[in-house]
């Protein structure tokens, strides 16, 4: 694997990236193009509303339900799963999650991983600690092969290589693997067949993510349309699946609707061509399917956001990637510019507990608030309402106890004091009439700068009467009346 | 403090003095909008499979065969993979046999590691049996065993499902309960929903991604 040159740290900060990626009309005609078709085909996938929301409200309390007594689930969890002959491995931080796939795969001798896609691994950069340790790890999902091809990250959770478009992959491909030029997609996918086929074979170990753990029964489900999935869990001896400890969910019926509102709310598709069930590595009498099962169950900040009762909503998440195709903000600017491992909405709200708030500060704000994120949720995550308390915790003073992971990033003694002038301006009658006063009286001495707002505006200029003012003299003139 | 411990540990802090919410499950939510009158459970299954480029055949338990030979012929597939062990493949191989058949029957008899270069490249077709169908979705189930293991519908590039017209549900939630998974699942459970397809690039829809390019579904009306 040549070395990474990760393009979301060319621009250091999210403004910055959100500039260049504005100017980028490629970039922007490809998102549009995708997350208009996205919308289209979610809006098609629910023709019934009623159905729709009850649906979202099953999700909700689904979800809701498993966080609620979430310690004991993933102790049934592990019990079914042992019983299974699963093995379950627990880690706080991505390096003890990577730690522990790697010290599975050395235990096999193992040279070659093969992963189906999984955004977990993404959390761990799962790649790179791999190949430092002298271990090809491959990924087999089209679009997160492309990425990684061209040394990348994914810019959307569903559809990695949405950024890109036949050209370029095609160019990738030619510049890369020495194929002729095409720009024929049918073309292309054959070539990535082609190319990964010989990698399942070859694999000693094949990784995925999990998107439902059933803990009544001990199985792991996986859904996909392309068939990676089913080759990376099956083909190699060994099968690791990486997970938050979030996805567990009580019952085997729980699933159904869970699934439903996965690829309906993800892709408009009543179901993904593959919907995996795994419960365990092969039996004795068997004769293909890996030899050993293993379920890593990673933290990586979770439990913080668990702690917090109205941020621990986050972990509703089914990963169905709708909040970002509905954004306004995300279609413009794309998902390498939020610079994280999950771009849109929902990383606005989850990366703080992973990776703290103060190294994505500007996130919240990056957000009109429209509402729609929330809306569409098939979890019914209130994104607004976790992104405006994200903006408090943003500015509290830092010399306090935070309750989300670096918080008070955004903190101003300036603009504390600013906030209180005013509340003590607004809250006392004869200050007011005072200021009222002065501002209209010497209303040529307002500042003509006023910070980032001037920067696109005109200065705010004070009017030459205020509207007290000028309602005292239209009473004055119409005796008492207000006509 | 294992990983384990401290992780189970925080997680319980945060939930004290909390009680779980009740089970609020509401199964009229996944299975009133997706009834079916029995006659037009097949309709929709083929509909929902062909939408996605399913081919979808309607036969008899007594000429199921000699459509597989057909269909092998038409597509000018040199062999077929089958178990040989199942009622469905004593049929298959009578068939083949009695019908002189030029296509070469393989059947999977060995742990796939004494013949994943073969079963990789040189197997063309493969035929198994089904658990059943969802009229909802669209979808054949399978569980694979060891006479059908998991990579049988999955490396060779044109899979044959057979599927019963009588064990096709009307939706997932039905087919789950009235067999009781939950009571104890195989090693691994497969829903199968067309062939395998990506996305990926452009959001043009490509098939025969990973998987099967082709998926062929006959259904046995009499049974």
């Amino acid at each position: 694997m040549s070395q990474r040159i990760p393009v979301t740290e060319l621009t250091p900060d999210f403004r910055g990236r959100a500039e260049e990626a504005l100017a980028d009309g490629q970039l922007r005609n490809n998102f549009r193009v995708a997350m208009d078709s996205l919308m289209t085909k979610r809006a098609n996938a629910f023709p019934d509303a009623d159905e729709r929301e009850g649906l979202r409200e099953l999700g909700n309390r689904i979800k809701a339900g498993a966080l609620s007594r979430l310690p004991d689930l993933l102790e049934q969890l592990e019990q079914k799963l042992t019983e299974n002959g699963v093995k379950v491995h627990w880690a706080e931080t991505v390096e003890e999650a990577n730690n522990l796939v790697h010290g599975i795969i050395e235990a096999r001798k193992g040279s070659q991983v093969v992963k189906g896609k999984s955004m977990v691994s993404e959390e761990m950069e799962m790649n790179d600690y791999l190949a430092e340790r002298g271990i090809e790890c491959l990924e087999s999902d089209m679009g997160e092969y492309i990425v990684q091809l061209d040394n990348e990250k994914p810019s959307h959770i569903i559809m990695p290589a949405i950024h890109k478009n036949a050209r370029q992959v095609s160019k990738l491909f030619h510049d890369k693997l020495g194929e002729p030029e095409t720009e024929d997609v049918n073309q292309l996918i054959r070539i990535g067949r082609r190319t990964l086929r010989r990698k399942f074979m070859e694999a000693d170990v094949g990784v995925s993510g999990v998107n439902f753990a059933v803990a009544e029964t001990g199985t792991l489900l996986l859904v996909e349309n392309e068939g990676n999935g089913r080759m990376s869990t099956t083909a190699p001896p060994v099968h690791i699946a990486v997970t938050g400890i979030e996805k567990v969910v009580p019952n085997l019926r729980d699933v159904v609707p869970l699934v439903s509102l996965l690829t309906r709310s993800a892709l408009g598709q009543p179901i993904t061509t593959y919907v995996n069930l795994i419960s365990g590595p092969r039996k004795p009498d068997e004769l293909d399917g890996p030899e050993e099962v293993h379920l890593v169950l990673l933290d990586n900040g979770r439990t913080g956001a668990f702690a917090d009762a109205q941020m621990r909503q986050t972990l509703n998440c089914i990963r169905c990637g709708a909040c970002m195709n509905h954004c306004p903000v995300y279609t413009r600017v794309g998902g390498h510019t939020y610079g994280e491992v999950y771009p849109g909405p929902i990383g606005k709200i989850i990366t703080p507990h992973m990776a703290g708030l103060d190294k994505v500060p500007d996130h919240p704000s990056a957000s009109s608030l429209c509402g729609a994120c929330g809306d569409v949720c098939p979890v019914k995550i209130p994104i607004p309402e976790l992104l405006q308390r994200l903006r408090q915790e943003n500015v509290k003073d830092p010399e306090q106890p935070q309750q989300v992971k670096g918080g008070g990033a955004k903190y101003s003694r300036t603009e504390r004091w600013i906030w209180r002038g005013w509340q003590m301006l607004n809250t006392r009658p004869a200050l007011y009439r005072s200021f009222l006063w002065a501002a209209t009286r010497f209303r040529a001495l307002a500042p003509k700068k006023a910070g980032p707002w001037t920067e696109n505006h005109s200065a705010p200029v004070p009017a030459r009467r205020s509207l007290h003012d000028l309602a005292a003299r239209h009473l004055d003139q119409n005796g008492g009346r207000s006509s | 403090m294992s990983a384990r411990g401290n992780i189970l540990g925080k997680l319980r802090d945060s939930l004290a003095g909390t009680t779980p919410r009740p089970d609020e499950f509401d199964e009229q939510l996944v299975t009133r909008p997706w009834r079916y009158a029995p006659g037009d459970r097949l309709a929709r299954l083929r509909s929902l499979m062909e939408a996605v480029h399913t081919e979808v055949h309607q036969c008899r338990s007594d000429n199921w065969p000699e459509l597989v030979a057909e269909l092998l012929n038409k597509r000018n597939l040199a062999n077929l993979l089958f178990a040989p062990a199942k009622e469905h493949g004593r049929a298959l191989q009578a068939y083949f046999e009695a019908t002189e058949q030029n296509v070469e029957l393989l059947a999977y008899d060995q742990p796939v590691e004494a013949w994943k270069e073969e079963l990789f490249w040189n197997v063309e077709a493969s035929l198994t049996g089904t658990l059943g169908g969802i009229a909802a979705t669209g979808t054949v189930v399978l569980w694979p065993d060891r006479y059908e293991p998991r990579l049988m519908s999955l490396v060779p590039p044109v899979h044959i499902a057979l599927l019963k017209a009588s064990e096709i549900h009307d939706n997932l939630y039905d087919m789950m309960v009235a067999q009781d998974w939950a009571a104890g699942l195989p090693t691994n459970v497969l829903l199968v929903s067309g062939p395998s397809k990506t996305a990926d690039i452009e959001q043009v829809l490509a098939y025969g991604a990973h998987g099967p390019r082709e998926l062929i579904v006959l259904v046995l009306e009499d049974a």
